[in-house]
C-alpha cells in the first residue's frame, strides 16, 4: 500500500502512523455528556468499505491527511491535508 | 466413529479406506432453540459445550463459508495463559485446562503439545515487569517461572544473547504453555457438537437479524430465513459488519494481522519464544516449517492480506532475536482479520437486545481463548448470566470505566 501525501508525493506506507476513523467528533465539546464522550471515544462503525482515516506522515513531512480508503481492497480514493477537510467541514467548500 | 489405538491399526491394515466424514453437512431447518452465528473454533466450541454442559442440542450454527476457513486456521497455534490482570487470569487459566483435556473430552488429536512458552525480556525495567506478570499468575494458580540469562541459554542457546540494541538478559517461562493444531480444534470440536445433535450448515451467510418487539427472533440467511429463541454471534473479524444487522455499534475495529512460515527444516526450537524488544513470535511446527508473526499492519483491514512494511518489520525483529533465520526461505504467509477492541480485552456478554449474544473483541488472542470461549459462552447463552471467570469481558465496561488494558495502552486498538 503506498499513500500520495499531498507534500511529499508517493510514499511507502511504513512511513506513516495510523489514528484511525476521522469520523468520530465529541457532541457538545467541553460540555459532553459521559455519553457523548464514550460514543466518540469507545465507538466505531468499522465499515466493511469506503473510510475516512487519519494518517501521520511520521516518516516524512509530519502532516495529518484525512485518506479515504476502501478497507476490502486497501484502494486508496483520496487523500487530503486534515487541515484542509477540517476548514472545509467548517466552511462547507470541499477540500 | 470412535477413535482409539484399534480403529487406527485396523484403518492402517485395510488402507485408510474406510474412514467417513467426521460430521454431517447439515442443510438448516425452520427453527433452533439456539442459532450461533460463526462456523470458527469459538462458535464450534459454544455449540459443544451448549449441548455438552447445559442439555441444549436443538442448536445451528451457521458459516458463511466452510468450517476452519477463518481465524481458527490463521492463527499461528500458541496457547498460553500468562496474564497479568485480574479479569483475565481466571478465564486463561480455565481455557489452559481445558486444552490439557480436551483431546480425551472430545476423542480427537488436536496435537495439543505444551512445549512451553518463553517470553523474553531485554532490561531491567522489562524484568520486573515480567517479574510481577509472573508473581500475579503463581498467585492465581497458574504456572510461572523467571529465568535468567543462563537459564534461557540452556532453552534456546542459538539466540542473539549480545545483540547491542537488545541484549538479552533473562526470560518469563509458562512450562504449560505451547501449541495445539488449529485445524484439528475447529474439526474436533464440529464432530464432537455434531455427535451430540447439533446441526453445523456452512456455506450459509447471516444477512440480518429479525427482531419483534425488543427480541430476537431470527436470521436472514443465504439459505433462507431460521427462526430462533436466541441467537449467539461468534464471528470476530466482522463482528461490527454482524452486530449492526441489529443495530449494534461496537467498541472495536477490524484489522489484519499476518503469519508466516518458512520451508520445512529439521528440529530448530522446541518451545513457543517471543522477543521482548519488539513484537515477534516464533515456533516450530511437527512437519518442520517455522511459524512466527508480529504486529497487525496498524490499520483497518477486511482485506486477509497485509502489506510489506509489515512483513519487513516482523522479519527485522526476527533477525534482530535469531539471525540464522536469515538462512531459511520464506514458504508462505498469509492475513486474518481481527476484532481489535479498544482495550485489548474480548467481550462476552448480553446486547441490551433480547436473546442476543456477543462473542466478541478477541484481538490476536482469539486462539488460546477457544476452549474457555465457547465453555463461557455457552454457559452465557443457555443461563442469562454471565460464567464468573468471563464476568469481567462486559460489553459496557467501556462506558462504566471498568477498562481490561493488559498493555495499558488506551482506546488505540492497532497498539494492543
Amino acid at each position: 500500500m503506498r499513500i500520495r501525501c499531498p507534500y511529499c508525493g508517493e510514499r511507502d506506507n511504513g512511513e506513516f502512523s495510523y489514528r484511525g476513523d476521522a469520523a468520530p467528533r465529541i457532541a457538545g465539546g467541553d460540555a459532553a455528556t459521559p455519553e457523548a464522550l464514550h460514543d466518540a471515544v469507545y465507538l466505531r462503525d468499522n465499515p466493511a468499505g469506503p473510510i475516512d482515516e487519519l494518517w501521520f506522515h511520521a516518516a516524512g513531512c509530519r502532516a495529518w491527511l484525512v485518506v479515504t480508503r476502501d478497507t476490502r481492497t486497501h484502494a486508496i480514493a483520496s487523500v487530503a491535508p486534515a487541515r484542509a477537510v477540517a476548514r472545509a467541514r467548517q466552511t462547507g467548500d470541499a477540500p | 466413529m470412535h477413535f482409539s489405538l484399534l480403529s487406527v491399526l485396523a484403518q492402517a491394515l485395510r488402507g485408510q479406506r474406510g474412514w467417513a466424514p467426521h460430521w454431517r453437512d447439515a442443510d438448516p431447518r425452520d427453527a433452533y432453540d439456539v442459532v450461533i452465528v460463526g462456523g470458527g473454533g469459538h462458535g464450534l466450541a459454544t455449540a459443544y459445550y451448549l449441548a455438552k454442559e447445559h442439555g441444549i442440542t436443538d442448536v445451528a450454527v451457521l458459516e458463511r463459508s466452510h468450517v476452519g476457513s477463518g481465524n481458527v486456521g490463521r492463527n499461528t497455534t500458541i496457547v498460553r495463559s500468562n496474564y497479568g490482570l485480574p479479569g483475565n487470569i481466571p478465564f486463561y487459566e480455565r481455557s489452559m485446562k481445558l486444552w490439557e483435556g480436551l483431546e480425551q473430552d472430545i476423542n480427537y488429536n488436536a496435537m495439543v503439545s505444551q512445549r512451553g512458552v518463553l517470553n523474553l525480556y531485554h532490561s531491567d525495567g522489562q524484568r520486573d515487569a515480567y517479574a510481577r506478570r509472573g508473581n500475579a499468575m503463581r498467585l492465581a494458580g497458574v504456572d510461572a517461572e523467571l529465568l535468567d540469562r543462563d537459564g534461557v541459554r540452556a532453552m534456546v542457546p542459538f539466540i542473539d544473547f549480545d545483540n547491542a540494541r537488545f541484549p538479552v538478559k533473562g526470560g518469563l517461562l509458562q512450562r504449560r504453555g505451547g501449541t495445539v493444531r488449529h485445524d484439528a480444534v475447529a474439526w474436533g470440536y464440529a464432530r464432537a457438537a455434531d455427535a451430540r445433535g447439533v446441526d453445523i450448515v456452512q456455506n450459509c451467510a447471516v444477512t440480518g437479524i429479525r427482531r419483534e418487539g425488543g427480541r430476537v427472533v431470527g436470521v436472514e440467511t443465504s439459505r433462507g430465513p431460521i427462526r430462533a429463541k436466541k441467537i449467539a454471534l461468534s464471528v470476530a473479524g466482522s463482528s461490527s459488519l454482524v452486530a449492526a444487522m441489529a443495530g449494534l455499534r461496537l467498541p472495536i475495529e477490524s484489522h489484519v494481522l499476518q503469519a508466516f512460515v518458512s520451508e520445512g527444516v529439521k528440529p530448530l526450537i522446541d518451545c513457543v519464544m517471543t522477543f521482548g524488544a519488539g513484537h515477534f513470535y516464533i515456533s516450530q511446527s511437527d512437519k518442520g516449517g517455522l511459524v512466527f508473526g508480529g504486529d497487525i499492519d496498524g490499520y483497518n483491514s477486511y482485506a486477509q492480506r497485509g502489506n510489506l512494511a509489515t512483513i519487513e518489520d516482523v522479519m527485522e525483529s526476527g533477525m534482530a532475536l535469531w539471525p540464522a533465520l536469515g538462512r531459511l526461505r520464506l514458504l508462505r504467509h498469509w492475513g486474518g482479520i481481527m476484532d481489535m477492541s479498544m482495550d485489548g480485552s474480548p467481550i462476552i456478554d448480553r446486547t441490551g437486545i433480547d436473546g442476543l449474544y456477543l462473542n466478541a473483541g478477541w484481538c490476536y488472542g482469539g486462539f488460546k481463548a477457544t476452549p474457555a470461549a465457547g465453555f463461557c459462552f455457552a454457559h452465557l447463552v443457555a443461563r442469562d448470566e454471565a460464567h464468573p471467570d468471563a464476568a469481567a469481558f462486559r460489553l459496557d465496561r467501556f462506558a462504566t470505566g471498568h477498562l481490561i488494558d493488559e498493555k495499558g495502552v488506551g482506546a488505540q486498538p492497532n497498539l494492543h
